[in-house]
């Protein structure tokens, strides 16, 4: 049943829900309240007081409309709808006394603060403030936090919105940080000094609305208005959270989320946001090849004749890494498939089926966690697969849906049913809901239950499931991995049978294995890593943060990356590499164009050019033979340090070495 | 006044046999799932076991009550009542400093705590038997200026009165509680102006200052 009720704000008469807050009511009118501690991810605090509004006929004082229902609101005489006036002098002259008040032990070092410039309360200083301060007395100052090497504190400025607060114990689910004491000596503190402990901290930095919580990284290298900003996808895990790119002429200076509903909501894992100093670490600049066992830096022309030859020569196989565009995996997959090569993207041996899309996608979206009653997690720890999506499963977890999981027993910051680490166990668990009503259930595959050995029984039993109403989600590692088996790059039988007979290794990106020797390896990629080390040819491109493309998200969700910087050195688009690559073959490929690649990609594969649709994928049960019992292992070991860039950065390095050392992993060493 | 866990705290705190069963009975007033709404009695019960609010208390009763450590902190530190540093093992004296209290004399009062105590609220008297701290109003405003040691009142104070009840205490000698100016409560100086019909065959003494009388006795 709808509650709607009618409510005049400044005059306008407008109908609302009966639940909605009065500022939820305001922003849908497009009318601006002014406010700090009220976030719309975040429990309602009412503490900082910006957002008063005055009640007409109510009581003798304004009211915080953050907290405030419109089914609160007394009717007026005559039953008249209640009336709220956001512009009143009572709202302003209230405004203008809070900010007063916030101001009082407010430092005055905006010149030297990193948030000047995107900083809430310096604009509402301006906007809602008085014009001169009437305070003339010593102004407090508080110690600062060490909360780890990420996020830097300057107390002082600190407001006490409790955003951070809510935020680690809401969303992040750690409960280290508090606020203490009363009154003037109020401080946001961590409990015994503590650092914080989540992959998901850095957001508490953009929600910070002054500069107390600021980037520790980021510190003083750049002025937010000097700042390119482009909009783009994250490739760290394959949620493909929304990000927005902020770079000062060839540097990526920062990362930062952008808001997506269906996605990421408004958060980004720590490795998102932080990776960025591994762009311009180990960076491959100008092509190699390897003569007499050393690399040698060589032209273009000579690395690409090189590479032409080889391939012409020997049987190739096309491996595409974590990090691929559609775009790159497309053209290789046609160069390849000319050579009458094979192609891989399934490169950690994980066996997703060919061609079934509801088999390596699955049927549901993410946004259906939320709505969902019961969460079945299967060979997955979401937690450092995908955090962003595992602070979801913690919301729906906190709405009351339960959550149960077959595989290791890792802490997911909610509680969850455990029911064993074996494919046994999920049988079991599959067997039991045989007469249970599964329209709400989700089931959560992660690609530790998608391994080659366990030949694809665990997806069996999930698909069983998703056909009596469950929704499957397959959650990957890799943010290329769907757009790559999208486009069918991918040979039966799996990385073995790929690399039967190859006497050239075209590797796109994979750093993740080792490459049996033998075979001769071309590298493209961004980063000198392991693929790199091991190559012949190494053909440099730009990184995720330096082309455009699309990569398809792990529920199926193509979106668009854009290019923010330009390549380093010599290096070159991925796609371009290849299609160059095509023309000394003499085998051109047929498009000049990223836009004319694009083309020719919708005309092949449509749904790959719906940006930012969810297609609802057919579920085709397959057939599988019960294999025998094995353990569901989880593919991740190190969330820091899961892909290339990750491991030129710097950051990453500390905040792995800070973790395992947490783990108490060098205390057994010593 | 900032509110840290003081600097040197015990290695262990548990309630006593006597106290875990009361503590247990409070967490069953409150329903399924808001076993944390028991956190102030409890913290209160914990002071009154050891004295102040020792870190291993507070996170026994977080342990206990199945909360974060961080939030029975924050509870910790923003009521004045909790004692987060060591207390005089005789005597915490708590002056009011409120309005009517200090025009009837408070100020003498501190200064002789200042004086006889220490030069600073919530530190130890050299003997560590006596500390001391201005609060805000008790609510007996009639029988001003006024003190309070644990749960009991002295009233109508003054210099004179209190240094001499500050005498008792330093020679350990129980101090009868109530009103120095021998009112039964905050009925006027000058006898009762109403109610006089009720004067007779009154008891003696106020309910709390009897009971003291008779503990006194024991």
């Amino acid at each position: 049943m709808s509650d709607l009720r009618k409510i005049i704000i400044d005059g306008i008469e407008t109908e609302a829900l009966g639940d909605m807050t009065l500022i939820q009511v305001c922003e849908q009118m497009g009318i601006e309240i002014p406010r700090f501690c009220y976030h719309e991810r975040l429990s309602i605090a009412g503490n900082c007081r910006m957002c008063l509004v005055e009640i007409v006929g109510g009581p003798p004082k304004p009211a915080a409309s953050c907290a405030m229902q419109v089914k609160d609101l007394r009717p007026g005489p005559e039953g008249a709808p209640p009336e709220i006036r956001t512009r009143s002098d009572m709202a302003r002259q209230a405004r203008e006394g809070v900010m007063e008040f916030l101001l009082i032990n407010h430092p005055l070092d905006c010149p030297i603060c990193d948030q000047g410039g995107e900083c809430d309360l310096q604009d509402q200083a301006v906007a809602y403030g008085m014009d001169f301060s009437r305070y003339r007395e010593a102004k407090r100052a508080i110690d600062d936090l060490d909360l780890g090497p990420l996020v830097e504190t300057h107390m002082t400025r600190c407001i006490s919105c409790t955003r951070c607060v809510r935020f680690t114990t809401e969303v992040a689910g750690i409960t280290q940080m508090g606020q203490s004491g009363r009154g003037e000596d109020a401080e946001i503190i961590s409990y015994l000094n503590q650092t914080l402990h989540s992959n998901m901290q850095g957001n508490i930095i953009d929600l910070c609305p002054v500069g107390a919580l600021t980037s520790k990284p980021y510190a003083f290298t750049a002025r937010s208005w000097e700042l390119e900003k482009v909009e783009s996808i994250d490739v760290m895990d394959a949620l493909g959270s929304n990000i927005r790119v902020d770079s000062k002429g060839r540097r990526v200076m920062r990362i930062l989320p952008r808001n997506h509903d269906g996605v990421n909501e408004e958060w980004i894992s720590d490795k998102t946001r932080f990776v960025w100093d591994g762009l311009t670490n180990q960076r491959l600049d100008r092509p190699f090849i390897r003569v007499d066992g050393k690399l040698v830096a060589c032209s273009w022309d000579q690395a690409l004749d090189e590479a032409g030859s080889l391939l012409k020569s020997e049987q190739v196989t096309s491996i595409a890494g974590d990090l691929a565009s559609v775009e790159a995996v497309y053209a290789l997959g046609q160069l390849t498939d000319s050579l009458k090569g094979k192609k891989e993207c399934r490169v950690n041996n994980v066996d997703l089926p060919i061609g079934n899309r509801s088999g390596y996608v699955g049927t549901s979206r993410i946004e259906d966690i939320d709505s969902a009653g019961r969460i079945l997690m299967v060979g997955t720890n979401p937690g450092v697969e995908a955090p962003v999506l595992n602070a979801r499963i913690r919301a729906s977890w906190l709405a009351g849906s339960h959550v149960e999981l077959v595989g290791e027993a890792v802490d997911l910051t909610y509680g969850y049913k455990h029911h064993g680490t074996d494919l046994l166990s999920w049988q079991k668990l599959a067997k039991n809901l045989e007469n249970v009503d599964l329209a709400d259930t989700l089931i959560i595959l992660g690609q530790g239950a998608l391994h080659e050995s366990l030949d694809n029984s665990a997806l069996g039993i999930a698909m069983n499931l998703a056909d009596r109403g469950a929704g499957l989600l397959i959650l990957h590692t890799a943010a290329a991995r769907v757009g790559a088996m999208d486009l069918g790059f991918a040979t039966e039988g799996g990385m073995d049978q790929a690399l039967d007979g190859a006497g050239v290794i075209y590797n796109l990106g994979v750093d993740e294995i080792d490459i049996p020797s033998g075979p001769k390896v071309i590298y493209q990629g961004s980063h000198g890593d392991r693929g790199a080390h091991r190559a012949d040819i190494i053909l440099p491109a730009a990184a995720y943060t330096e082309e455009a493309g699309i990569f398809v998200n792990t529920e199926g969700r193509p979106q668009l990356a854009s290019k923010a910087t330009f390549p380093v050195g010599e290096a070159k688009e991925n796609w371009a590499i290849v299609r160059a690559l095509s023309g000394k073959l003499g085998m051109p490929l047929e498009y000049n164009s990223q836009i004319q690649l694009r083309l020719k990609l919708a005309k092949e594969f449509p749904h790959l050019m719906e940006i930012d649709m969810v297609r609802q994928n057919e579920l085709q049960p397959i057939e599988t033979e019960q294999a025998g019992n094995a353990e569901l292992k989880n593919v991740i070991n190190d969330f820091y340090l899961t892909n290339p860039i990750a491991r030129a950065s710097a950051v990453m390095a500390e905040l792995s070495y800070l973790t395992r050392s947490r783990d108490g992993e060098f205390n057994e060493a010593a | 006044m900032l509110r840290r866990f003081h600097h040197t705290q015990p290695d262990s705190f548990e309630f006593s046999e006597e106290n875990l069963k009361w503590a247990r009975e409070q967490i069953a007033k409150y329903p399924e799932g808001r076993q944390v709404s028991a956190i102030i009695p409890l913290l209160w019960r914990a002071q009154e076991q050891e004295g102040w609010l020792t870190k291993p208390a507070t996170e026994y009763v977080a342990n206990m009550l199945g909360m974060a450590r961080i939030r029975a902190y924050e509870v910790a530190t923003f009521y004045f009542m909790f004692q987060l540093q060591p207390i005089g093992s005789i005597a915490h004296i708590q002056v009011c400093g409120t309005t009517s209290c200090m025009i009837c004399g408070a100020e003498d009062l501190i200064s002789v705590c200042k004086e006889r105590i220490a030069s600073i609220p919530h530190q130890l008297s050299p003997c560590e038997r006596f500390s001391w701290e201005e609060v805000e109003c008790l609510g007996a405003c009639a029988n001003a200026p006024m003190i309070q040691i644990g749960k009991d009142y002295y009233e109508d104070l003054s210099r004179e009165s209190f240094e001499s009840l500050l005498d008792d205490l330093f020679a350990n000698r129980k101090p009868i509680p109530g009103s120095r100016k021998g009112r039964f409560s905050s009925e006027p100086q000058t006898g009762v102006k109403c109610l006089a019909e009720y004067e007779n065959g009154k008891a003696k003494f106020s309910p709390a200052v009897s009971l003291a009388r008779i503990e006194g006795d024991q």
